[in-house]
Parts: C-alpha cells; sequence; structure tokens
C-alpha cells in the first residue's frame, strides 16, 4: 500500500475564517489582561467550593485528552507498526501539540501564583506523592517531545535534509517515550480524583480511575483524529480515507467495550452500582456518558457501516463526546463539596477556552498550508 | 517480535490494577506522639465569638464587613464573617430550630459549632501539594501553609474534605488561607489564641492525648454533675465551673479519614452542624497507594518503555525504513 508523501497545501493565508479566529484569540487576551492585573475572581466564577473550574477542566483534562490521537496514532503506526495509519501520523501530531500547548497555557492562566510555577520541577519544592506533580512533570516533558517528533515536517520544509536524517536515526527513541508519557499522565488526570475521597460522587470516585481515562482518552484521540481528518476532507475537498478510519474506529470500539466492562465491572465490585438507578445529576450525566460511549459498538457493527462516511463521522463524535461529557462530569458534576456551592463558568471563562480553541484551529490551518503535514491530493500522486 | 494491540491493553490493565493492588498498599498516618491539637466542647460554647477576633489579631488578618458596613451606610464597627474565608480562619457558627429556646437540643433548640482547621492525621492537602507549600510538623504535627512554596494551583482547596483552605480570588498576588494552631505564637510559650481567649473552655488547647483523656473523662461523667473544666491549655492550671453535659456518643475528629488532631463534643448530632460523613480511610492513603503501586520504583513506566523503545526501533530503524518517509510500493 502506498501513500501520498506530506506537502504544504498552500493557499492564502488571511481568510474570512481565519479573521474571526483572529478577533476571537484577541477577546481571550483583552479577558487574561484583567486576569492577571486584578486576580482570578475578576474574570472567573471560581470560589471556594469549586477551585478547580472550565480552564482545568475542559482546557487541560478534556483538551489533552482530545490530543491523546498524537500517542495514540504514534502507537499504531510506530509500536504495532501498522503502516496503513501512516498518512494519520503528522496531522494528529500537531493537533496533540497543540492541545497540549493550550493545556499548558491555560495552567499558567489558572495558577494563582503563575510566576512560582517552576516550583513544580524543582528539587526541594517537588513533592512526589501529589498526583498533581506527575501529571505536570509529564505534560511538560510530553510537549517538548511532541515538538521533536513533528520537527522532521518543519526540517523538510527548510530543506535541511541533513539535520532530519540525522534526526530521524534517534527519533524511535522519542517516539517510544511519546508513547510512555502519555499513558503515564492520561491515567493520572483520573487519578486526580481520588485524594477527593468522598467528595467525588460515588459513580465516579473509583481506584480504577487511572485505567478509565487512559481507554478512555485512546478512544477520543482515535475520534479526534477520525473528526479532524473528514473535516479537512470537506474542507480542503478531498476524499475521505475510509478504508484506514473504519479500521481505527474498529479499534475505538474495543476500547469501548473495555471502559464499559471495566467501568461497570468497578461499580458491581464496590457494591455501588444502585446509585446510578438513584436520581441525582452524576447519575444523569454517567448515563449520557455510557450511551454515548456504546455508540460505535452498535452503529459500527458491520465493516459495512465502518465503510460509511456518515457513519465513521458519527460514531467518531459519539466517542469523542462521551469522552467529553466524562470529563467535564467526573470534574464539575460528580465533584459535590458541600451545600451552598455553586460553580458555572463565567463569560470570561467561556471567552478564554473559546480564544483557545480559536487559536489552535487558527494554528492549524496556517500549518497545513505551510508546512508538510497533510498527505498530498491524491489527484498529484 | 509478536505483540500487538491485545498485550498493550494486557500491559495497561496489568500496570492499572494488578500493581496497585497487590504492591504498596499505604496504611493511615499515624498521631504523632506529641501532637498537639484543640478540644471544641460545644456544651460549653456560650455563641460570645470572642475566639473569632483573637484569631484575627494574632494572625493579622482584616475584618469582614458586613454588606451595609461596605457601602459606607453604617459605621465598620463589626467584623462579621459568616464562614471561614481568605481573611477568616475560626468561626462560630450555630444551630437553631424552631423557637431556638432549649441548648444543645435538637427540637426547638440551637448548638454552637467551630469552623478551623481540623489539622489532619493523613491531610488530604499535603499529600495533594505538589510544591510542597502545605506540609505536616512531624513533631506536633501542626498542617502549615508556606506561601512562598505555593504556585497557587488549589488542588488542596479541592482536595480538603473539611473546606478548610480558602484561596484569595480576589487578588493578583492570592495565597492560601487556613489555622495553623498558631505556630508563631508557641515559641513565646504562648497557644492557640482561640483557645486562649475561651472563657468557659469550650476551646482547649493542649497534647492531643491528654485532650483524649479529659473527653474520656467528661463523657464518663453523668450529665449535670457539677464539674471543673481546663480553660485555656490543659495543665495551665486554669479551670471553669460548670455542670457536665449531654454528648452524643460520637466524638467528630476521632476516626474521620484517619483521625485529626481537633476533637469536637456536641450535644446535638454532628450532621446537624455540617460535619461531613466521612470514612476512616485517609484519601490522602488510597491517593498515594494508587500512585506508589503504578509507580513504585519506576519499575512499571521503565518496563513499558523498554518494551517501546524496542518496538519502534525494530519498526522504524531495523528494517531499515526512514520512519517518517513515506513506504514506497
Amino acid at each position: 500500500m502506498s501513500h501520498a508523501a506530506p506537502a504544504p497545501v498552500g493557499g492564502k493565508l488571511v481568510t474570512p475564517i481565519t479573521t474571526v479566529l483572529g478577533v476571537m484569540v484577541l477577546a481571550m487576551v483583552a479577558v487574561l489582561a484583567v486576569r492577571f492585573v486584578y486576580g482570578l475572581g475578576a474574570a472567573t466564577n471560581l470560589n471556594n467550593g469549586y477551585p478547580w473550574g472550565l480552564w482545568i477542566a475542559w482546557d487541560v483534562v478534556t483538551g489533552s485528552a482530545l490530543a491523546g490521537g498524537g500517542f495514540a496514532t504514534a502507537l499504531l503506526v510506530y509500536v504495532l507498526n501498522r503502516g496503513e495509519y501512516h498518512p494519520l501520523i503528522r496531522p494528529a501530531l500537531l493537533a496533540a501539540l497543540l492541545g497540549y500547548l493550550q493545556a499548558g497555557f491555560s495552567v499558567v492562566a489558572d495558577l494563582g501564583r503563575w510566576w512560582d510555577f517552576w516550583h513544580i520541577f524543582w528539587p526541594g519544592y517537588a513533592q512526589v506523592n501529589s498526583v498533581l506533580f506527575e501529571v505536570a512533570v509529564c505534560i511538560m516533558a510530553y510537549t517538548v517531545i511532541l515538538a521533536i517528533e513533528l520537527l522532521p515536517a518543519a526540517l523538510e520544509r527548510l530543506g535541511w535534509q541533513r539535520a532530519k536524517k540525522k534526526l530521524e536515526r534517534v527519533l524511535f527513541v522519542f517516539v517510544a517515550i511519546g508513547v510512555l508519557l502519555p499513558t503515564m499522565h492520561q491515567s493520572s488526570l483520573g487519578t486526580l480524583l481520588v485524594v477527593f475521597g468522598p467528595q467525588v460522587h460515588p459513580l465516579y470516585q473509583s481506584t480504577v480511575l487511572p485505567l478509565l481515562f487512559l481507554t478512555s482518552t485512546i478512544g477520543m484521540g482515535y475520534a479526534a483524529v477520525t473528526i479532524e481528518a473528514a473535516i479537512s476532507s470537506v474542507a480542503l475537498r478531498r476524499p475521505l480515507e475510509k478504508e484506514i478510519l473504519g479500521k481505527l474506529l474498529q479499534i475505538g470500539r474495543g476500547l469501548m467495550a473495555l471502559f464499559l466492562l471495566v467501568r461497570f465491572g468497578d461499580l458491581v465490585w464496590r457494591g455501588a452500582l444502585h446509585f446510578a438507578f438513584e436520581p441525582s445529576l452524576p447519575m444523569l450525566t454517567f448515563w449520557v456518558e455510557n450511551l454515548l460511549f456504546s455508540v460505535p459498538l452498535w452503529l459500527l457493527a458491520s465493516a459495512a457501516a465502518r465503510g460509511r462516511a456518515r457513519l465513521i463521522f458519527l460514531g467518531a463524535m459519539a466517542m469523542a463526546l462521551g469522552g467529553i461529557v466524562y470529563r467535564l462530569s467526573a470534574f464539575l458534576v460528580a465533584y459535590q463539596t458541600g451545600a451552598g456551592w455553586h460553580y458555572f463558568p463565567s463569560l470570561g471563562e467561556l471567552t478564554v477556552t473559546a480564544g483557545l480553541i480559536a487559536f489552535e484551529v487558527l494554528a492549524i490551518i496556517l500549518a497545513v498550508r505551510v508546512l508538510p503535514i497533510l498527505p498530498a491530493a491524491r489527484s498529484s500522486s | 517480535m509478536s505483540f500487538d494491540r491485545r498485550d498493550l491493553f494486557r500491559l495497561a490493565a496489568v500496570a492499572a490494577t494488578g500493581a496497585a493492588t497487590q504492591a504498596h498498599a499505604r496504611p493511615n498516618k499515624t498521631m504523632p506522639e506529641e501532637a498537639l491539637g484543640l478540644l471544641f466542647d460545644g456544651t460549653l460554647c456560650i455563641g460570645c465569638r470572642a475566639c473569632m477576633p483573637a484569631c484575627k489579631e494574632a494572625n493579622g488578618m482584616p475584618p469582614e464587613l458586613t454588606p451595609l458596613e461596605a457601602n459606607g451606610q453604617t459605621s465598620a464597627v463589626w467584623d462579621a464573617p459568616l464562614d471561614i474565608s481568605g481573611s477568616t480562619l475560626n468561626v462560630i457558627k450555630a444551630y437553631r430550630d424552631g423557637t431556638g429556646e432549649h441548648k444543645d437540643e435538637v427540637k426547638d433548640g440551637f448548638a454552637f459549632t467551630k469552623q478551623s482547621c481540623f489539622h489532619c492525621v493523613d491531610p488530604s492537602c499535603v499529600s495533594a501539594c505538589p510544591v510542597s507549600a502545605m506540609t505536616k510538623d512531624p513533631v506536633n504535627g501542626i498542617v502549615s501553609y508556606n506561601v512562598d512554596a505555593c504556585i497557587g494551583c488549589r488542588y488542596c482547596v479541592a482536595a480538603c474534605p473539611f473546606g478548610v483552605p480558602r484561596f484569595t480570588y480576589d487578588t493578583p498576588k492570592p495565597k492560601i488561607s487556613k489555622c495553623q494552631l498558631c505556630r508563631h505564637r508557641l515559641e513565646d510559650g504562648k497557644f492557640a489564641a482561640c483557645a486562649t481567649v475561651c472563657p468557659t473552655g469550650a476551646t482547649l488547647f493542649g497534647k492531643v492525648k491528654d485532650l483524649k483523656a479529659e473527653v474520656a473523662r467528661r463523657k464518663a461523667l453523668a450529665p449535670g454533675t457539677p464539674t471543673t473544666y481546663p480553660r485555656g491549655r490543659i495543665g495551665g492550671g486554669d479551670s471553669y465551673s460548670a455542670r457536665a453535659g449531654r454528648y452524643v456518643p460520637r466524638v467528630y475528629g476521632e476516626h474521620e479519614i484517619g483521625g485529626t488532631q481537633v476533637l469536637h463534643l456536641s450535644g446535638v448530632p454532628f450532621e446537624l452542624l455540617d460535619k461531613p460523613e466521612l470514612p476512616e480511610r485517609a484519601p490522602a492513603a488510597v491517593s498515594e497507594s494508587l500512585q506508589h503501586g503504578l509507580y513504585y520504583g519506576l519499575l512499571a513506566p521503565a518496563t513499558f518503555l523498554g518494551i517501546l523503545v524496542a518496538a519502534a526501533r525494530r519498526n522504524m530503524v531495523a528494517a531499515g525504513k526512514n520512519p517518517d518517509e513515506v513506504k514506497k510500493p
């Protein structure tokens, strides 16, 4: 099987879409100015009952999981040697790098004493029992690894062939670390909740959280890769790689089945299954997630269904949405800290989150136009 | 080498569950021998709130004005916090029912409770803090906060089941506020300001082992018997005479998340006083058991990395392919 080499897409950089995205980024900058001058309270609805809000639950926990396509695809292509997925790797790595950069950026905006953030890595300050320590170190290291994994694309563009060759000889080490680190911190993002103890609803609080977060992250990663491929095929008027994506979602189905098995098995094991039938907000989100996670299982059950673009897209959307709802509800809905505390993101928080998404999309558009990320169009090969 | 995705899932599952359950389950931490703490006896509290301004003075914290005072509609005289906050470390709160006539009775009664840090034996905030800003003194067990280490992530605020650490959201240079048992006063032979000024000994300072003995003594007394209570701190010589209270059986703080150094006695059930129902197993111990299980000696990650490097090398280099180059037909 042969694939077209990645090549810059070309085209204009200033378009109505990139302009709108640029304005959204500027709105974010304005809100952040307020946040940094007057404090978190001036721009957010964070409070002592809900000290973590949208910026953590969405930008960091969910955003980095959607960026899981980078390591999930690298795992397939380089570790499991499934070369047929190769055309997906560069777009997936680019989306992952941007996803992790926005996560890191959100963390700095969210940290009250951001100027001291380096304490996390500094001997004497670093506290290795903290789950957050592990998450922070791994995310930081992985962002660097992602940049190295993408470096060949930039070197290729610059025409530095010798440097590219040299880098490629040792790239396998970075690829391996680039699979290990997300495996660690994506599971630890779930472990973050364990120390909250009974403040997290029993449908969610569990020592299998790391396994649930890991399996759903890989699923979300493949879903995101599929959705990105679908969008770029429509936007760039190119045929969709249906065969590859159908296979990718077949793996996704396995992950969803594993997730649901572990989740329900754990509830039975802990004797907490009855909470799934006692009315509460977490009960509602619990069923919404499970339903969404189950969609690929029945929708894409047949090989014929996995060959249809519309169903591929729907299955991937359900898987991604399921993971999004799961993360947001675990951190914001199932986390109940006592009577009298409420949280809903402020306009400012929403503006920053939207601005970061706009920034990511903008960067992807600009990057695929300038750098060899996407496979060259079929007609030219 | 045959290594497919099933093996990988198996590996992940083993790493996530097997290792965590077998290896290194950490028991709850234990009370330091010389642990210092407070005993709050709700039946002795008269609701004078003298402890609140004393706490502010000792810790140099500003008053919290009522909305009327803040708007200048009335003279700013009263420190009127409703809850602990960035500028209030200690609050006396009241339970009230119906006519509110009878002290320490559930129906038509009222009762007082104190809200401040419990100084847990196995604190969630200390386990959560990624930068050692929250620490527990190995000798006296006081849980203290170091603003110079803090990065303002608020993981401690989220983790504390008592809702104690509070963050100052209204400033670009925020910090965490929490009771540190007046550790800065201990050197001069002084002790917690709230206990120092308490007129009835309702808030009593002392070593936890002595406080526990005092709890046992009080619970053994028949309600209504005249008795004397130590006032200020145990062994300080000062005392207060009153009749023994009628207590609910539970001593709050004895078992909650592995025990705390602040103990509460009450005449009404603790649920009515907003004291959360908590398990005996410390969430910090559960979290650290899980993390240490997964990352014990970094064995699992190192093994996994070894497999990944071998597989990636085989697929990217040994097979003679350039990893990023396109496969030619």
